[in-house]
């Protein structure tokens, strides 16, 4: 049984379906992201979870329980609010004694709690302090420390790191996830940056028009996504459309108007249809002058496509290019700078090879 | 002349302009009102010795200077006619504003939660009384609590009295008056700061296990103590110098300070007495503005 278990949840607001018969499992200790774009109902889902929002149907169980109807501050549940919803009128330490107060423990024990949820969030000496005194940063870390007060049995983030520039937001997601390692506590997180839920999410839900489109680990959606949507919203990617011509043990061919004739390798579950389309992503696109001379593993088909470089842009630790084929389609492809002196980059408007092997494509049903 | 003057000079004749109107039409009327009140009754015109003739020369100016005495300041002591005044004047007021606190609050919140557009038209319910003159409105309120008025007769068809309810010349129809009139003024400065509320703070609450009720207690109201105060000020001030309304709506018996200002002027056409009497009002009224200010800037600090 997961600790958590939504079950055909749906919510519509007047005639617009924000979430629609979702399902989803999350197992106690993890750290799970729900991403999309916006307006796709993860906030919704997030708001449901919190009881700020009631179901039009479904069961939401936490540890068996259904708390579908249960009222927000009757939940074991917390969340870190995307504005922090810090109390103006109170001070650090009582926007975080705020929720044990509710709770009922006594005196001694709250100053005990509060003295070790300022310390794990380092806001020792701030305690007096009131929110308009703090930095973002400082803020965003008593939002954290209130959140994690009441040692909720699940905590909900909603964009917890939105507000803050992105040197800081990167070292708050080490920190989140540290924190949420020692806890051993279940973090659900909301958030529409693809690269925040991948860096520190162990699984990720995809959502879109208030479905979950797939759940899966960081590399799984990135490596095996599920539909040609989910290809191009989580990270960049080349699509080729076309017929599947051939099929041969595992190794389709596919004919393409852009680019030609395709060796792509079949992935599980096997496509059903004709129309597919072919998807590789930038970084898995080489450039060289020539064309490699044969194929480096026995069974390694290699996609070759001849073009000129129509644009270079550097970007520090990678280099991205844009390789126009004779079919007038553009071809992305990145390659990391692992020497500071690079005698062998490519120029605009110098004729190139961009090649690929067939285990690194997908197939994906239009 | 450079650039930076040219700017400079309308601007600083604009800081100055508050000031100058506060000196012609506040501390010049104020200045004539306490010569006024140190002076003496008398029967002339202007009713009141001495007067300062600038033609007379300076030993003239002296001569009346020394005339001026705190002796009308010494008679609002002694005589109790005056402290019972000031003292029903902040009883009413102290009341008023309780009262209309207690009616107030809960039409802002109800306000500041209804949706936007419904936001706009309860404004406008809120205001629109103003459109018609505020002496007109007391006229209608006595006809409405007079002995066949239209309160009386709506009770006895309903057969809740079985005899007309004298409701004219008492302390309840004053203090209907009053918080009729001054409801406007105590439900605007808390519809500001109710509706300015972010409503996350009051989900953030009932996320950290408050009820709904503790969530109001916790949150709402500490946070909308800034429009408690603007709106308690802005309606208990001007009750204390109340004059129109307990005069046609209350009864004779006990006065307010504005009455018996009007009796001195008027009736006993005693100046001095009744100068006396309102720069007294005035310097019992200074603590209350200075809170109101001080209040004001705290929250435009908050605010920041």
């Amino acid at each position: 049984m997961p600790l958590l278990r939504i079950e055909g949840v749906a919510k519509s607001f007047g005639n617009f379906r924000a979430v629609d018969k979702l399902s989803l499992d999350i197992r106690a200790g993890e750290f799970f992201a729900l991403l999309g774009p916006s307006g796709c109902g993860k906030t919704t889902l997030l708001r449901m979870l919190a009881g700020f929002e009631t179901p039009d149907e479904g069961r939401i169980l936490l540890g068996g329980n259904d708390i579908a109807q249960v009222l927000p501050h009757e939940r074991p549940v917390n969340m870190m609010f995307q504005n922090y919803a810090l109390f103006p009128h109170l001070s650090v330490r009582d926007n975080i004694a705020f929720g044990l107060k509710r709770a009922g423990m006594a005196r001694k024990d709250i100053a005990t709690r509060v003295a070790e949820m300022v310390a794990l969030v380092k806001l020792e000496g701030l305690e007096k302090r009131k929110p308009d005194q703090l930095s973002g940063g400082q803020r965003q870390r008593v939002a954290l420390a209130r959140s994690l007060a009441r040692r909720p049995q699940v905590l909900l983030l909603d964009e917890p790191l939105a507000a803050l520039d992105k040197k800081l937001r990167e070292g708050t997601q080490g920190e989140l996830m540290e924190l949420q390692r020692r806890l051993g506590m279940t973090f659900i997180i909301v958030t529409h940056d693809q690269e925040e839920a991948m860096t520190m999410a162990g699984r990720i839900g995809v959502m879109d028009a208030g479905r979950l489109v797939q759940v899966a680990t960081p590399r799984n959606l990135y490596e095996a996504p599920a539909s040609r949507w989910i290809a191009e919203f989580v990270g960049d990617i080349n699509l080729f459309s076309g017929q599947v011509t051939a099929r041969d043990r595992g190794r389709l061919t596919v004919t393409t108007t852009e680019a030609g004739t395709l060796a792509v390798s079949e992935l599980w579950p096997p496509v059903t249809k004709e129309a597919v389309s072919v998807a590789i992503r930038p970084e898995k696109v080489k450039l060289s002058r020539r064309a490699p001379a044969t194929d480096a593993g026995a069974s390694q088909a290699i996609n070759r496509l001849e073009g000129a470089v129509i644009d270079v842009n550097y970007l520090g630790g990678i280099t991205s290019y844009r390789v126009k084929l004779e079919s007038g389609a553009v071809v992305r492809s990145s390659m990391a700078n692992t020497a500071r002196l690079d005698v062998d980059a490519y120029l605009a408007g110098q004729r190139v090879v961009a090649w690929f092997t067939a285990d690194d494509c997908l197939v994906l049903e239009q | 002349m450079s650039a930076r003057r040219i700017f400079a000079r309308p601007a600083r004749l604009a800081a100055i302009a508050p000031y100058l109107w506060m000196v012609l039409f506040f501390l010049v009327p104020f200045g004539f009102v306490l010569k006024i009140s140190l002076s003496q009754t008398a029967i002339a015109q202007p009713p009141y010795t001495p007067v300062f003739d600038f033609s007379e020369g300076r030993a003239a100016l002296a001569a009346a200077f020394a005339q001026l005495s705190f002796d009308n300041f010494r008679l609002l002591v002694q005589d109790n006619l005056y402290i019972l005044s000031y003292l029903r004047s902040l009883v009413v007021a102290v009341t008023s504003t309780l009262i209309l606190l207690l009616i107030g609050y809960p039409i802002a919140y109800g306000m500041a939660r209804l949706p936007q557009r419904w936001q706009a038209v309860a404004m406008m319910l809120v205001i629109v009384p103003f459109w018609t003159s505020f002496l007109i409105r007391i006229y209608a309120w006595i006809n409405i609590l007079q002995h066949d008025g239209l309160l009386n007769q709506v009770l006895l068809t309903l057969h809740i009295v079985s005899a007309p309810v004298v409701w004219l010349s008492t302390d309840s129809a004053m203090y209907l008056g009053i918080v009729y009139s001054y409801l406007p003024f105590m439900i605007l400065p808390l519809y500001a700061t109710l509706s300015k509320m972010d409503a996350s703070l009051l989900e953030a609450a009932g996320d950290l296990g408050a009820s709904p009720r503790q969530a109001f207690w916790l949150v709402t109201f500490p946070l909308s103590l800034p429009g408690v105060g603007a709106g308690a000020l802005l309606c208990f001030i001007p009750i204390v110098g109340e004059f129109v309304i307990p005069d046609l709506l209350a009864g004779s018996n006990s006065l307010m300070i504005g009455q018996t200002l009007w009796l001195e002027f008027f009736t006993n056409k005693d100046w001095p007495v009744a100068s006396a009497a309102a720069v007294a009002l005035l310097l019992l009224l200074v603590p209350p503005l200075v809170l109101y200010d001080r209040l004001q800037r705290r929250q435009l600090e908050a605010n920041r």
